[in-house]
């Protein structure tokens, strides 16, 4: 190696695969260069990468600087600017921007796709890759300025492929994958995300939002993409009529024939399925029971946690009446602490052309845009301004359902003008009848 | 407003400020234009096409400049 890494060795001693040891091979393979790639950036790229990790271990501070101008000719996110600050010791890292690409809806590739996203980054960056960071695009660590336009041509012209969401920008909407693979879907992720993002590629690529955005679709309440943790605006499958049962698929699995949760727990004995134990006694609104042979659900108050689903997919089956709820302002804890999503619309439809749910969308952004000051997420506006505002720009009704727990968050407040007589009152009558 | 006199305020306001600072947020320039900022977003879009605005991104956050102010590319050793 070309740079002694003792301190970065020694992560590679761990039980765990190592991002140490995949950097290592990659410096290994472009020193080599068995297939006589023409590389366009510094071969030692990954040799440097690792040299400078090393020097910032030993020093404890980092050594690179943050942000740029850099970018691809239109677009104002999708490239963020690296550079280290040792440019004459570790000169293969000298520039070494990332570079975001959009992930298709739902993951889905193919391995030609594939072959080819990491062809084209072996030649003209430093071949190392994210899959995938964490709003879900694939991303490209490190490489030089001049090859930002050369990239950006080969993944629109060759591959098909458009940058990501960065900065002041709506990001890469991300979601599960839905009605592709999964019968609890509640409507097709894949498609309202696709949807969107091409709807949206103006706020996703022309940056005028005082800070990020996130959309993120989940098929249903069991949120495998963790939207409601971690989306501006949150897409959560769910449904409005009755859970659909099967009697004898829930005899089948008292009596033994079927496997609770698909079978998934078959590593050790956990005795026989107990439908008391683990499905009604876990019921967080105790809306289930058993009358004889018969399981009974009082879906009023079902609040779609999705266990009794998840336990017995056989025998319980989401509603037929389907759509999706729509919360907003959940971000990670930068500021503020970590927030979840609030309620702001119990349940759309998730019809094409989505026109009601692209409604929703844009009253948030117009307020948002309006009222936000630079760097704050919708979340904290909302904490800011109060719940009560945000439905009145966005001229969505109170509902019983935004309420989290009763006289905790009262979003509702009375207004003077909806008070018969208002808030003024005649202190002289008012003491006639009241002593002080 | 016209694009000709939105160009020029901005560029006018931008200057004036240029000695504390070389980069904006988009609601700094949506205060100059004086507009909501859906209007403002397509003067400013334009601006940087025509190579007047330049983005700055951080990552995290996106912000404007005029092109060719500040710390530039250049100034990190590369052409």
């Amino acid at each position: 190696m070309k740079h002694e890494t003792p301190m970065l060795d020694q992560l590679e001693t761990g039980p765990w695969p190592s991002f140490v040891s995949d950097i290592k091979q990659e410096a290994a393979a472009r020193a080599k260069n068995e297939n006589n790639i023409e590389y366009q950036i510094p071969v030692d790229v990954c040799d440097d990468l690792l040299g400078i990790l090393e020097l910032s271990f030993k020093h404890g501070r980092t050594h690179w600087k943050h942000g740029g101008i850099v970018g691809v000719f239109g677009y104002g996110g999708g490239v963020i600017g690296r550079y280290c600050d040792q440019p004459e010791q570790f000169s293969g890292v000298a520039h070494f921007h990332t570079m975001r690409v959009s992930q298709p809806a739902g993951k889905f590739y193919s391995t030609d796709y594939l072959n080819k996203i990491c062809d084209l980054w072996d030649r003209r960056g430093s071949g190392i890759t994210n899959m995938h960071g964490s709003t879900g695009d694939i991303i490209f660590l490190g490489t030089t300025t001049k090859q930002l336009e050369e990239v950006f041509f080969e993944l629109t012209h060759n591959l098909n492929q458009d940058l990501g969401g960065s900065g002041s920008n709506l990001r890469t909407p991300a979601d599960c994958i839905g009605q592709a693979r999964c019968e609890y879907a509640c409507f097709d992720t894949q498609h309202l995300c696709h949807t969107l993002t091409n709807e949206y590629q103006d706020e996703l690529h022309r940056p005028a939002f005082p800070y990020k955005f996130k959309f993120k679709f989940d098929g249903c309440p069991n949120c495998c993409v963790a939207s409601i943790a971690r989306a501006d605006m949150s897409f959560i499958g769910t449904w409005k009529d009755d859970i659909r049962i099967d009697q004898e698929a829930v005899q089948a699995y008292i009596g033994g024939e079927l496997k609770p949760n698909g079978n998934a727990h078959a590593g050790r004995d956990w005795g026989a399925f107990d439908i008391q134990k683990e499905v009604i006694g876990l019921c967080p609104t105790q809306c289930m029971w058993m009358d004889g042979k018969e399981l009974k659900i009082d879906n009023r108050e079902c609040t779609r946690c999705m266990h009794c689903i998840n336990v017995m997919p056989r025998a319980l089956r989401i509603g037929q009446e389907t759509g999706l709820s729509i919360l907003v302002g959940a971000k990670a804890p930068i500021l503020d602490g970590a927030q979840m999503g609030s309620m702001l619309v119990p349940f759309i439809k998730a019809e094409e052309p989505y026109d009601e749910i692209k409604e929703v969308i844009e009253s948030i952004w117009d307020w948002w845009m309006e009222e936000g000051k630079n760097r704050e997420r919708l979340g904290e506006l909302m904490k800011r301004q109060g719940f009560q505002k945000m439905l009145e720009m966005t001229g969505q009704k109170p509902d019983p359902r935004m309420v989290q727990e009763p006289r905790h968050n009262p979003y509702i407040f009375w207004k003077e003008e909806e008070v018969e007589g208002g808030f003024e009152r005649d202190i002289n009558e008012f003491r006639k009848h009241h002593q002080r | 407003m016209e694009y000709e006199e939105a160009k020029q305020k901005v560029i006018d306001e931008l200057t004036k400020k240029q000695k504390s600072k070389s980069k904006f947020y988009f609601n700094d320039l949506s205060k100059i234009l004086e507009m909501k900022p859906r209007e403002a977003k397509k003067i400013v879009n334009k601006l940087v096409t025509d190579g007047v605005l330049e983005y700055w991104s951080s990552g995290s956050t996106s912000m404007y400049g005029l092109k060719g102010t500040g710390k530039q590319a250049g100034a990190e050793h590369e052409g």
